[in-house]
């Protein structure tokens, strides 16, 4: 693409202009699809009258419920768009060969893999996994909430706030072309110099402003809240996960934020962190970026290690194979996943001494995984195995997983890394965990704990079809990626000139193509068990015969969770209350003490959108606006003193009355 | 221990007392703000690994000169000196406020608090002298990874200072509003973490930037 001058810069718009809209076709046509998508969206809300109602019961709402959903929601929203781009890879390159160029030019494909990377960890897995911490941690340890509500639902809007910039920057200006880490010199304002690479850093530094606050206040919850009884090893193992994952959070995000900010200061302020000259060292941003990058993979993968735990339990129908091995299998992982990050770059020549302690550690942290691996094996073994939604996919998970961990192990060895760095071998080692792994656990989870979200099950046809489109589909995607880096492809290629190279990325073509179909049974599958709610309802709060706490309320839970709160006498707390006949209390209710909602984390958020926004084009007028702004109304919310209620005696005898009786019409 | 109590138990016991025992009848609402020390402190240790992150970078880039001035060229260790007692100084008059909040009296607090206002102001317009001597010397944070390095670490405690200001303020005026309740308290005491904090990250800045810069 021949270069545009981007050079203009006014006042008032800063380094906006009508250069800014993208002049592709495909991007135009997709702006012009998203605007009418959006506009009868709006429409349809405002003509049912649904803004008063997504404001006051949605948006404001300080409920960790709730907060848990739009988490959910905003992960499978932007699951859509960045596989869209990994469809729009798989096709480009499928067809570049032969002299064919393809159909997207080089500006545009860069950004696509870039955004899509960047798509999948920061706002596709990492919604998914807070938003289920969100939603069940507090439900499993028997509170009513998270230690601080407002900050929950602030968290949520600033992951959303830098999910909004990050698709704003496919319609104007454009996204980084630099890889999802965003190397320099690359990254650097000599060599990316118009807006692409500050999208990249204000999008990540307001999501990572929700991201580590959502840390802080999970942990304080799970310290603090637990039901009375609930020593720590009693917790059920997601909660544990959820701990782990979190301490991970709050240890790892700070240094993307301040290595973000070294960026910042190189690209804004001319300074010399990572510059080529002055005493720069680009290698210390590789260095650091990835002492965050890597327990950013456990924190993505540790709480779906939770989810297949408490899944294997329930539907082998027994106690967990050995409950305390996993805890500190998990603490293991965690600890461990601190001293693994330089085998991202072997290559790097730190000498043999060095890579050989990485590589160790690195093949050190498959022990504690094997662990995992045989306690759920040995959980299955002679249990009484149910083979619903769930089961399915921890099953699909313990096999695709294990052939990920096992070519992560090759890649430890330093001497194969050399072969291997940076080829597509690579790509499909990480796929396969983080799909396989991640994933696959969203999907157990979502086919788990809809049921308890809202009162009915999935529909089991359209999962089982999108659960046999999904696994060979993967299989095809990246097994064909696996020989082609053996063969020395490396990864981001745009086109190719050896023509025998092109069926493996047909087959891989392919298996997008199952993967696109599965996406969309699962999306059927939503759409008709919504439709076809009252065939699918649970009025018992417990359908898989669960063994936590969460399942021991209504399905949804009222917001208080719990009329009374639970006391806790041994692990699997449900599980225990069942066996010891534990009759429901029906009166002697108390007015319950709750957090009101607040629209201030929508507001800040919003500013802090603005402010991002405003940075990345230059508006400096807008900046100090929106940076004021931000100050002040942080200010001034903490002169509202007044941030609780009491749901009335009344009310919480009334819904625990229509419990009681749609537990006995459920013959309960 | 319980779950044999509750195994034994169980046989004999009504569903009442199973019930009883299975749930906290007698409920009472829990105190506000719990976990707000304990989630502070967390919030501090994710800041204190920015500043470990920015120590890091001037460890690496520390030494790079790029051919403009070093350490020793552009110290002034009296200066630095003054500056780091006016932090002390000003982390002795928060606890003196912190003393006054224990007895309740809500005008020694503020008075305190503006004590260590004071001093804080003293601390950053030093700083800020100092960098502007710096600036108009040549040595600015673009002349070298050692001076980027620099400014970085040094400034990001300024700014915290700062924010540390804005915040005192605003408590002065709550407490005069509001008075010395438990969520004044509180916050006041989650200020006191933060300025504390402070203090031990310039004493880090102090030994490991300029005393040994110096050497």
């Amino acid at each position: 693409m021949e270069a545009v001058d981007h050079s203009h810069w006014s006042p008032l718009l800063g380094r906006l202009w009508w250069d800014a809209i993208p002049q592709e076709p495909i991007v135009l046509a997709t702006l012009v699809v998203v605007v009418l998508g959006g506009a009868a969206m709006v429409a349809a809300l405002t003509y049912f009258k649904l803004w008063g109602y997504l404001w006051k019961e949605w948006f404001t709402s300080v409920d960790h419920k709730k907060i848990g959903i739009m988490y959910m929601v905003l992960g499978l929203v932007m699951f859509l768009r960045g596989f869209a781009d990994a469809v729009m890879m798989r096709i480009q390159q499928s067809i570049a060969f032969h002299g064919n160029e393809g159909y997207l030019n080089a500006h545009h494909y860069d950004q696509i893999f870039t955004a899509h990377g960047v798509i999948m960890i920061f706002f596709v897995a990492m919604p998914f996994v807070t938003g289920l911490m969100n939603y069940i941690v507090p439900l499993q340890i028997g509170a009513r909430d998270v230690s601080f509500p407002f900050l929950n639902n602030f968290s949520f809007w600033m992951t959303t706030a830098g999910a909004v910039l990050v698709m704003m920057s496919l319609f104007v200006g454009e996204f980084a072309q630099t890889g999802w880490l965003a190397y320099p010199p690359l990254s650097n304002l000599a060599y990316s110099p118009w807006v692409g690479v500050d999208y990249y850093i204000w999008s990540l530094q307001v999501a990572g402003v929700g991201t580590l606050l959502s840390g802080v206040n999970l942990i304080a919850t799970i310290v603090k809240m637990r039901a009375p009884g609930m020593t720590m090893m009693r917790m059920p193992i997601f909660t544990w996960t959820a701990l782990c994952t979190n301490i991970l959070i709050v240890a790892a995000f700070p240094v993307l934020t301040a290595v973000m900010t070294m960026l910042t200061a190189d690209r804004y302020l001319g300074f010399n962190f990572f510059t080529n000259d002055f005493g720069g060292n680009a290698m210390m941003y590789v260095n650091l970026i990835w002492i965050w990058g890597h327990p950013e993979v456990y924190i993505l993968i540790l709480p779906l290690f939770g989810v297949f735990s408490e899944v294997t339990a329930t539907f082998c129908g027994k106690r967990l194979f050995g409950y305390s091995s996993m805890v500190y299998a998990t603490l293991v992982i965690t600890i461990l996943s601190y001293v693994v990050w330089l085998h991202h770059f072997f290559t790097m020549g730190s000498g043999a001494s060095v890579n050989s302690f990485f590589g160790i550690t690195t093949m050190v942290i498959s022990i504690p995984t094997g662990a995992k691996l045989f306690n759920w094996l040995f959980t299955m073994y002679r249990g009484r195995i149910r083979f619903e939604l769930p089961m399915m996919w921890t099953v699909a998970f313990m096999l695709t997983f294990t052939v990920g961990g096992m070519t992560g192990v090759l890649l430890a060895v330093p001497p194969a890394d050399f072969v291997l760095h940076n080829s597509l071998f690579l790509i499909a080692h990480f796929h396969n965990v983080i799909i396989g792994g991640v994933l696959f656990g969203i999907f157990a989870a979502i086919n788990f704990w809809w049921p308890k979200a809202f009162g009915f099950k999935l529909n089991e046809f359209w999962g089982k079809v999108s659960f046999w489109l999904w696994v060979p589909g993967f299989w095809f995607a990246f097994m064909p990626l696996y020989i082609l880096g053996l063969m020395g492809v490396t990864r981001r290629m745009r086109e190719f000139d050896d023509p025998s190279l092109q069926i493996w990325f047909l087959i891989a073509a392919f298996g997008a193509f199952l993967i696109a179909l599965g996406i969309a049974a699962m999306l059927i599958q939503f759409a008709v068990s919504i439709w076809k709610r009252d065939e699918l309802r649970d009025e018992t709060g417990d359908p898989w015969n669960g063994r936590t706490l969460e399942w021991s309320t209504s399905s949804p839970p009222p917001e208080y969770n719990f009329a009374f709160t639970p006391i806790v006498h041994d692990i699997d707390a449900w599980d225990d209350m069942k066996r010891c006949g534990v009759v429901r209390p029906t009166e002697g209710f108390r007015p319950i003490h709750m957090p009101s909602g607040t629209g201030a984390g929508v507001i800040l958020a919003g500013l802090s959108a603005a402010l991002g926004f405003a940075m990345i084009w230059h508006i400096w007028w807008l900046a100090a606006v929106s940076f004021a702004g931000v100050i002040g109304y942080a200010i001034i919310h903490t002169f509202n003193y007044k941030r609780d209620y009491h749901i009335p005696v009344q009310t919480v005898a009334e819904t625990e009355a229509a419990r009681t009786r749609q537990l006995a019409a459920a013959g309960a | 221990m319980q779950q044999t109590m509750t195994q034994s138990a169980a046989p004999k016991a009504s569903p009442e007392q199973i019930t009883a025992a299975f749930y906290d009848l007698n409920e009472h609402d829990h105190p506000e703000g719990g976990s707000t020390m304990l989630g502070f402190w967390i919030y501090l240790m994710s800041d204190c690994l920015i500043f470990a992150m920015l120590f890091a970078a001037y460890g690496v880039l520390g030494g790079n000169f790029a051919a403009g001035p070093g350490p020793k060229d552009l110290f002034d260790l009296p200066l630095v000196a003054l500056n780091t007692a006016m932090l002390l100084f000003s982390s002795i008059t928060y606890g003196f406020a912190m003393l006054a909040m224990e007895k309740n009296k809500v005008g020694q607090t503020q008075l305190w608090l503006l004590v260590t206002a004071v001093f804080g102001a003293a601390f950053l317009s030093i700083e800020l002298y100092e960098f502007a001597h710096l600036i108009h010397e040549g040595a600015t944070p673009m002349r070298s990874g050692f001076l980027t390095a620099f400014f970085s670490l040094v400034g990001t405690h300024g700014l915290h200072v700062t924010f540390g200001l804005v915040w005192l303020f605003t408590l002065v005026v709550q407490i005069g509003t509001k008075g010395l309740i438990p969520a004044n308290k509180r916050r006041l005491m989650c200020l006191s973490l933060f300025w504390h904090f402070l203090d031990v990250i310039w004493i880090g800045v102090f030994t490991f930037v300029y005393l040994m810069g110096m050497l």
